[in-house]
């Protein structure tokens, strides 16, 4: 049954294997583990990125294609629920529609893009959806009568899954069972669905010809395989997965804006996680997201009382550099280091030191 | 044959007549700004615009020129550079904020001066930077293009951070020194004072790096590298000598580049030169990737279409670049002026 789950492609790694075991029954239990608003922000973006980062991965690490557009498909997927929540009010049916339509315009997107981009070289491919992204970025400000601009969006989703809406009465094991509760399970089980399909892709016969063109291009076009067919594919498949995973963030959020979807920020976040996690198996977005939003909520009150301390100390310029501001230059040495050292990153780590 | 850069085998390709495949990029960049004037209908707002559209071309050329030239002796694509920019106007800015008594002279000497003190402290500044980023960043990944794409990434991120430590994490607003500020008038046509100096400045750079590439034997090599760079190596030739030295170039034209876009914003973020970088990106591919004649009518093209649009429909001018990327590469899909490749 396991091996139907994962689709024969098991973590092949006694720690590895603890840490996804850890990771997942602490995503499962974090209302009852870690009770508080925070902790379910925090568990709640890391499902979502692992879906995201997931299938950045199909791009960058299966088949070798570097994408600057993967936010742009994120936000799509986000505004589209975000709009229609915001035109209709309240429903399910505002979800489920702008959910579709985000989903279709992306894989429409993607193809195009693809067609006319993935025939040449990997540059070009990532300096094109560069300056797509940059555009898509530029219009969702100019179109403010519909995206709120800069500020966003903020609208509501249905009340049975909101705080307000109560399941039970009494509290079971000291949570409250609300409809809070009833959405982070909705989007935890969503993400875990999208996560197993995406196993389930990369370990199919297709997933294999992606791995193959990855490895040697011109020899799999001599097999017989149509490269570019292989790769529009996948682009519009990371595409639809990542706008599904917009959708899910804008739902949990109740807001979507430019900052929290479609910013370059989050692009370079998304890299940074796939490389620390492991290019070329998805269990590296697991282990890479959960690290990399771990230390993004919490490393940095560890390096504020480290700076803290340095600058009652006198140092000069140490405290500038363990600012709590300044944990993205450690984790940018942490990427050039892995690009370099592990570029199967810390998943390929663990299974090496098995064997 | 008769794409090859002229000056190798100037003798064996035909004589060009104006409508030379060479020849019509330059001269679609001519119709593009007559159809504007026909557009726009007032001689004096189209010589501003024009102008305008030149000085932003030129200043993108000097960003844009280090790049396409690492890219093309290299086979190198340096998402880095855009630190390069921002590290650069740093340095400048800081030069400046220095000596308020130059800048705030009413002599137009040593406000010319004091720019030049800033540019070769940021050009001196980011072609160590460069060096430093070559050996150490760029160099083990030599012929790995997806490596090569995020380790220069991760340089860029981790220069952008650098930057925030030493500079702190505001944007430093400035203003231009006192004889740039301002414009000159000759009748109802306004120029702007700085534009001017671009323009002029930018013109420099391009013909000194023709003259470099075409008139010397640095350039002779260089050249040869870029269309192969084996049998350069195989003549003798220390190909990573040449590389470094294109490189720390290229990294100080992007200083250079960054000190002028820097005064011509009048602000500078750590985040201006991945903003820039955008931009340099849709020149450099419109221009054909590694020709630097290509990118400087792809950057004066991009400067010119952003004004003129942005005067006839501000709603489309964001997105024009883009449209223009797309109208060339449906064209010509190598861009303007590809490169030949022997390999």
């Amino acid at each position: 049954m396991f091996s139907y789950i994962f689709s024969g492609d098991f973590p092949r790694s006694k720690m590895l294997t603890l840490l996804l075991v850890v990771i997942v029954v602490g995503l499962v239990l974090t209302p009852w583990l870690f009770p508080g608003s925070r902790s379910m922000e925090t568990a709640m973006r890391i499902a979502i990125f692992i879906v995201l980062v997931a299938s950045y991965d199909l791009l960058l690490g299966y088949t070798g294609i570097v994408s600057f557009a993967h936010t742009m498909f994120f936000g799509i997927g986000a505004y589209g629920v975000a709009i229609t929540l915001n035109e209709m009010g309240r429903s399910y049916e505002g979800i489920v529609i702008g959910t579709v339509l985000g989903f279709i315009c992306s894989v429409l997107l993607a193809f195009f893009i693809g067609l006319f981009s993935l025939r040449v070289k990997a540059i070009f491919f990532a300096m094109v959806t560069l300056a797509v992204a940059s555009a898509f970025t530029l219009l969702v400000s100019q179109l403010y009568q519909f995206t709120g601009g800069e500020d966003g969006l903020t609208y509501s989703i249905p009340r049975e899954l909101s705080p307000a809406f109560k399941l039970v009465q009494d509290k079971v094991f000291g949570v409250r069972i609300n409809g809070k509760l009833l959405l982070y399970y909705c989007i935890l089980f969503a993400s875990f669905g999208l996560f197993l399909f995406m196993l389930r892709v990369v370990n199919s016969p297709f997933g294999r010809v992606l791995q193959a063109i990855r490895e040697n291009e011109f020899r799999a076009e001599a097999i017989g395989y149509r490269t570019v067919i292989y790769r529009t594919a996948t682009n519009c498949l990371a595409a639809g997965v990542a706008a599904l995973a917009g959708s899910l963030m804008a739902i949990w959020l109740k807001y979507t804006g430019p900052d929290t979807t479609l910013s370059l920020n989050i692009m370079v976040d998304i890299l940074l996680m796939v490389v620390i996690g492991g290019m070329g198996t998805l269990y590296g977005a697991v282990i890479g997201s959960t690290l990399f939003i771990m230390a993004q909520n919490y490393l940095q009150e560890l390096m504020k009382m480290a700076s803290d301390q340095f600058s009652a100390m006198g140092l000069p310029l140490l405290p500038e550099l363990i600012h709590p501001d300044r944990w993205l230059l450690w984790f940018g040495i942490l990427f050039i280091l892995s690009v370099y050292f592990f570029p199967t990153g810390i998943v390929g780590r663990l299974r090496k030191a098995k064997t | 044959m008769s794409t090859n850069d002229n000056g190798l085998s100037a003798s064996s390709a035909p004589k060009f007549s104006v409508l030379s495949e060479r020849n019509l990029p330059l001269l679609a960049t001519a119709i593009v700004s007559l159809a504007a004037l026909a557009l726009i209908g007032q001689m004096d707002t189209w010589v501003t615009l024009t102008l305008a559209g030149l000085a932003m071309g030129m200043m993108i050329f000097v960003m844009a020129s280090g790049l396409t030239l690492v890219f093309g002796l290299m086979d190198v694509l340096n998402f880095g550079h855009g630190a390069f920019i921002s590290l650069g106007a740093f340095v400048g800015i800081s030069v400046l904020l220095m000596l308020p008594s130059w800048t705030g002279a009413d002599i137009a000497f040593l406000n010319i001066a004091a720019i030049l003190l800033a540019v070769v402290a940021a050009m001196g500044l980011t072609g160590l930077a460069g060096y430093v980023f070559e050996r150490v960043i760029v160099k083990p990944v030599y012929g790995d293009h997806l490596k090569q794409i995020l380790i220069t990434m991760g340089g860029l991120i981790v220069t952008e951070q650098l930057i925030y430590v030493l500079w702190g994490p505001d944007e430093i607003t400035i203003l231009r020194p006192l004889a740039l500020q301002g414009s000159f008038t000759f009748g109802t046509v306004a120029i702007e004072k700085f534009r001017l100096l671009a323009v002029v400045l930018g013109l420099i750079i391009f013909f000194a790096m023709r003259w470099t590439l075409n008139g010397t034997r640095l350039g002779l090599v260089i050249r040869a590298g870029v269309e192969n760079r084996e049998m350069v190596s195989a003549l003798g030739y220390r190909i990573s000598m040449v590389f470094i030295l294109v490189f720390v170039a290229g990294s100080a034209l992007a200083g250079f580049g960054g000190v002028l876009w820097g005064l011509y914003e009048e602000v500078v973020t750590a985040h201006m030169g991945m903003n820039v970088m955008i931009l340099i990106f849709i020149v450099v591919i419109i221009g054909g990737l590694g020709s630097v004649e290509g990118c400087f009518i792809g950057a004066l093209m991009v400067g010119l279409l952003a004004n003129y649009t942005g005067y006839l429909v501000p709603k489309v001018a964001l997105g024009s670049n883009i449209l223009l990327m797309v109208l060339i590469l449906m064209w010509r899909p190598e861009g303007l002026l590809p490169v030949n490749k022997s390999r």
